[in-house]
């Protein structure tokens, strides 16, 4: 058919249902058209250009030529709680029940640079995630885990190269070599300046240290992901979804010219940048979210950056389901919106994934809840047939206009961003964290007005129990850590810590030292993070934000 | 007053309260200042202002730290704009200066301009007079934007300093006014930043420009308030400003100035309320008014006339 | 001419300030005065802001759990402070089973997850000593 035919049969159409319309306007007038055809795609759609093949330039339909007929994405559920003890006890049983890789959370001491007897720690110990003070804490959290069988992801940012130098170091102990690890570090500060908040030094030393790793790990841990760029906090503070891919390719940006201005080749660095997505509500704007940044990247890879390897223009994503979307009220609701997160995840094309536990908007999941979250993934993976076909709605008129519109969207934020001098600059100046704020608000604003419906929260209410068997850290983790801190500290050898932490300290001092090597050293004799970061700290200062409203 | 003795004896519970009774005027302010008045005139008043984003409260709360370090106590107002659409404000200056909060040493109070800008610079005054009876030695008047009204508040202060940064393309052109007439110290803060030597040569040509600026030459300091480089050397040139007014004997001259301008204020003020009250909220006043409307009488001798039963 | 004013700050380490400051441009909106002092300040930190500033109204929001702990010292303090007529309340990922002893700590309301803004607003009014 020509396009004057679709053109002239959708004007007799739109004619004929005008008036049906009427009678509905509270669904007439939504942001998508009712209706896509071909004329969204315009008659000048290129497939080859435009979408081409999966594992190919410009990687729309997906980053691997099979992808899940291969093999299906990793189940990598997210945990950690508590005490090392506990928490290695969660990864076994994940691990036990079909979790194809270990994701581990760490408590905000831990992702902020104290011991658990630190002041500032008061009240924090094991609550959102392991509390790790040292290496003997990491030594627990992977006991009887072979660390050359398991991919780990690790969130963590600020201290990121500490957390690393543990890890490796407790394989060392295992008998497994640095080369033979496979995981990820989170590792991306700007993100936290922006949007999660678990910052500690000023941005340059802290980009230092993020290019510090990449060089470290390109020669040492070269199946390591040095980086998730993550727009999943992003998001999760309000964003929309193109504002979460753009500004969180921006982000990109920034750290491939810090590493190429430190020196290294973009080919030698690029191919172990992954990134981190949001799985939001509305299922068909997110897979066409996801396809729009596969498409973004690999040209921003390719022509901005030159790269000549095509795993370098690959953006590779882990995904979690989004927390924010989930409801404390009608908590079993969360488990539907969940699957349907899942689905719009596996139809994007996710590396890995994170399915979140329905009572997670009350407190940290139970092991049952956990549980119901990992069958979702299996059941998406082996009953629903969304994963039988590669981008399984690569062609749909809507989705591939939807795709192009994020896209855009996507683009102009990041020319936006770029005439602000790039992401830290932005950051600095706040333009990035009011975006999401306004859209925060009008999100906030939008339910309370009832614009936007929330099953269970501003219509369908009912009066409901408070639910139980919530899981609880109680405050007697934060005991229990400071009394194995203080047998640490008088069994160690402490001439040891302090010679180590003396040659970090003056290496820190010196930009042209790469730390890895320095932090692996201290992580050895049991210096504690408080202790590394405490040094670094002295030498960097710490951050201030500026966030204004 | 209880009050004020627990102001004295530097309780500050009581200086907030006395405070808030200012910025409210809650009926037993008017006795608190009356009070508290011989107790003041010791501090050493510091007016900031500059265009929103220059980095104003980041270089406030690095003088604040570099006043301590010399032994000084510091009070700080801080002045954001209200929202002339919900009457609301959001007070965001304290933000930067949380680390401020463990310092007995500080006090930091937020002040929202609550529609009233000619009010406001009398609160400020009042709210400094409090902070100064306290016993802070420097007294820092933090405020946003070059408008006339900023420009009336940061007049109360000794030393006035206006904050800049590079990058703000017309706008400096737009403030230039405000600057020349104010301005006993200049800060280029995010002095990192490309268009510092630019903007630092504007300014050094407006002040060519003035021919008041003579006996004091207002020096030009550049920082970078977010990593604290260059805050020594503004305190620095305070200092000197503070040294060239006692010498050439201005400081008594502008404090005198200043008294005047505040009672003459506080004149006006007491006279206008009276006569709103006792003429213009009458129903006599409206007769009046119709009367001129339809040209039965003229406003002259009708002001001549009230001007006379009011001042009898 | 007395304006509430609120405190809104986050004790503790958590950075989630999505909340507290969608919940900061709602009670701006509403009328109020807002001083927002952002994340990542201790129990001390918070009470001395609330001194210096007299607020009304203090509102907390902490979403990693740590409210047992921390909301019951930001109390303490305050009234140590002499600060006796400051309306605390509290918001964030907090369990039904929690909110008891919260209440019995001197938290007057805590708002869970889902709460409209226009409730938080309400509350204030209907409870603050101006």
């Amino acid at each position: 058919m020509a396009f004057e035919d679709i053109k002239a049969g959708l004007d007799k159409f739109n004619a004929g249902v005008e008036a049906k319309l009427a009678k509905a306007p509270e669904r007439a007038n939504l942001e998508p058209n009712r209706l896509y055809t071909p004329l969204d795609l315009g008659e000048d759609f290129d497939y080859v250009t435009k979408l081409g093949f999966p594992g190919e330039y410009p990687f729309t339909r997906g980053v691997q030529p099979t992808m899940y007929r291969g093999r299906f994405w990793t189940m990598r559920m997210y945990a950690g709680f508590s005490t090392a003890k506990a928490s290695n006890e969660r990864y076994r049983y994940l691990l036990a029940n079909g979790g194809s890789g270990l994701s581990c959370a760490f408590d905000l001491p831990t992702q902020i640079g104290y011991d658990s007897d630190d002041p500032m720690a008061e009240g924090e110990v094991g609550k959102v995630g392991v509390a790790i003070d040292s290496l003997a804490d990491m030594e627990i959290l992977f006991d009887q885990i072979p660390l050359d069988k398991v991919s780990t992801s690790m969130t963590i940012n600020a201290p990121a190269s500490v957390l690393l130098a543990m890890y490796i170091a407790v394989a060392e102990k295992q008998g497994v070599t640095p080369d033979k690890l496979r995981g990820t570090i989170q590792n991306d500060i700007l993100k936290e300046y922006a949007a999660r908040g678990t910052y500690i030094f000023p941005p340059k030393p802290s980009m230092r240290l993020i290019t510090n790793i990449f060089e470290y790990c390109s020669k040492n841990v070269p199946q390591w992901n040095t980086i998730s760029i993550s727009g999943y906090h992003i998001r999760e503070a309000g964003s929309t979804a193109a504002q979460e891919i753009a500004f969180t390719i921006a982000d990109g940006i920034a750290y491939v010219e810090a590493a190429i201005k430190a020196g290294m080749d973009v080919d030698a660095f690029a191919g172990r940048l992954s990134f981190f997505w949001n799985a939001h509500n509305n299922v068909l704007e997110e897979v066409a979210k996801f396809r729009a940044s596969r498409r973004v990247w690999a040209k921003v890879m390719k022509e901005r950056f030159g790269a000549k390897k095509p795993k370098s223009m690959m953006l590779r994503v882990h995904t979690q389901t989004a927390g924010s979307m989930l409801t404390a009220q009608q908590p079993n609701n969360n488990i539907v919106r969940v699957a349907l997160q899942t689905a719009a995840a596996v139809m994007g094309g996710t590396q890995s994934l994170h399915t979140n536990s329905k009572d997670e908007a009350l407190a940290l999941p139970t092991t049952e809840s956990v549980t119901i979250a990992l069958r979702t993934q299996q059941i998406v993976a082996y009953e629903s047939g969304l994963a039988d076909t590669v981008d399984p709605l690569g062609g749909s008129y809507y989705v591939e206009a939807l795709t192009d519109k994020i896209e855009k969207e996507c683009w102009a934020y990041i020319e936006k961003i770029d005439e602000l001098g790039g992401a830290p600059e932005a950051i600095h100046k706040g333009y990035i964290q009011r975006e999401i704020q306004d859209s925060a608000y009008k999100w906030q604003m939008d339910v309370e007005k009832g614009n936007r419906i929330i099953v269970g929260v501003n219509k369908f209410t009912q009066e409901e129990e408070p639910p139980k068997n919530l899981l609880r850290v109680d405050a007697s983790v934060g005991v229990e850590q400071a009394a194995r801190l203080k047998e640490l500290r008088a069994k160690r050898d402490n001439d040891a810590v302090k010679a180590n932490l003396a040659a970090l300290e003056k290496a820190a001092a010196d930009e042209n030292e790469n730390l890895m090597p320095y932090i692996l050293d201290c992580v050895r004799v049991y210096a504690t993070e408080g202790e590394i970061c405490g040094v670094l700290r002295k030498v960097f200062g710490e951050y201030q934000a500026h966030t204004t409203l | 007053m209880e009050i004020v003795e627990r102001l004295l004896n530097h309780s500050r519970l009581a200086l907030s309260k006395a405070i808030t009774a200012v910025e409210n005027e809650y009926d037993d302010a008017v006795k608190i200042m009356t009070e508290i008045y011989p107790h003041t005139g010791n501090a050493y008043v510091l007016g900031i202002t500059g265009p929103p984003g220059a980095g104003k409260s980041t270089l406030t709360d690095g003088l604040a730290k570099e006043y301590r370090k010399r032994g000084k106590t510091v009070g700080i107002v801080a002045i954001d704009p209200t929202s002339p659409y919900s009457g609301g404000a959001i007070l965001g200056d304290r933000i930067r200066m949380m680390d401020l909060m463990s310092d007995e040493g500080i006090f930091v109070r937020s002040m929202a301009t609550r529609g009233s800008l000619g009010g406001l610079s009398q609160k400020t005054g009042d709210a400094v007079k409090l902070m100064d009876a306290f016993g802070m030695d420097v007294i820092i008047v933090e405020t946003v934007g070059v408008g006339q009204s900023e420009v009336d508040i940061v007049k109360t202060a000794d030393t006035s300093m206006v904050v800049v940064i590079p990058g703000m393309g017309d706008d400096i052109q737009a403030i230039k006014a405000g600057i020349l007439e104010i301005g006993d110290l200049f800060t280029i803060n995010k002095a990192d930043r490309e268009g510092t030597d630019k903007l630092n040569i504007e300014i050094e040509m407006m002040l060519e420009l003035n021919p008041e600026r003579v006996a004091w030459r207002p020096p030009i300091n550049r920082t970078i308030a977010s990593k604290g480089i260059g805050i020594e050397a503004v305190i620095d040139s305070i200092e000197a400003h503070k040294n060239y007014l006692i010498e050439s004997g201005r400081l008594a001259e502008i404090r005198r100035a200043r008294i005047k301008n505040e009672v003459t204020a506080m004149l006006n003020d007491r006279v206008n309320r009276y006569i709103d009250k006792n003429v213009v909220e009458t129903p006599e006043f409206e007769e009046t008014v119709r009367k001129l409307q339809t040209r039965e009488i003229e406003p002259y001798s009708v002001v001549d006339k009230i001007v006379g039963n009011v001042l009898k | 001419m007395a304006n509430i004013r609120v405190l809104v700050a986050k004790p503790g380490l958590d950075g989630h300030d999505r909340g507290a400051k969608v919940v900061a441009r709602a009670l701006r909106d509403a009328g109020f005065e807002v001083i927002y002092t952002g994340i990542r300040l201790t129990p001390e930190q918070i009470a001395e802001a609330a001194l210096q500033d007299d607020v009304n109204v203090v509102a907390l929001s902490l979403l990693s759990g740590a409210h047992n702990t921390l909301f019951p010292k930001v109390v303490e303090l305050l009234k140590e402070k002499g600060l006796t007529d400051v309306l605390v309340i509290g918001g964030g990922v907090i369990p039904a089973a929690d909110i008891p002893g919260l209440k019995a700590a001197g938290i007057k309301e805590v708002f869970t997850p889902g709460t409209p803004t226009s409730d938080i607003v309400k509350f204030i009014n209907e409870n603050v000593k101006a």
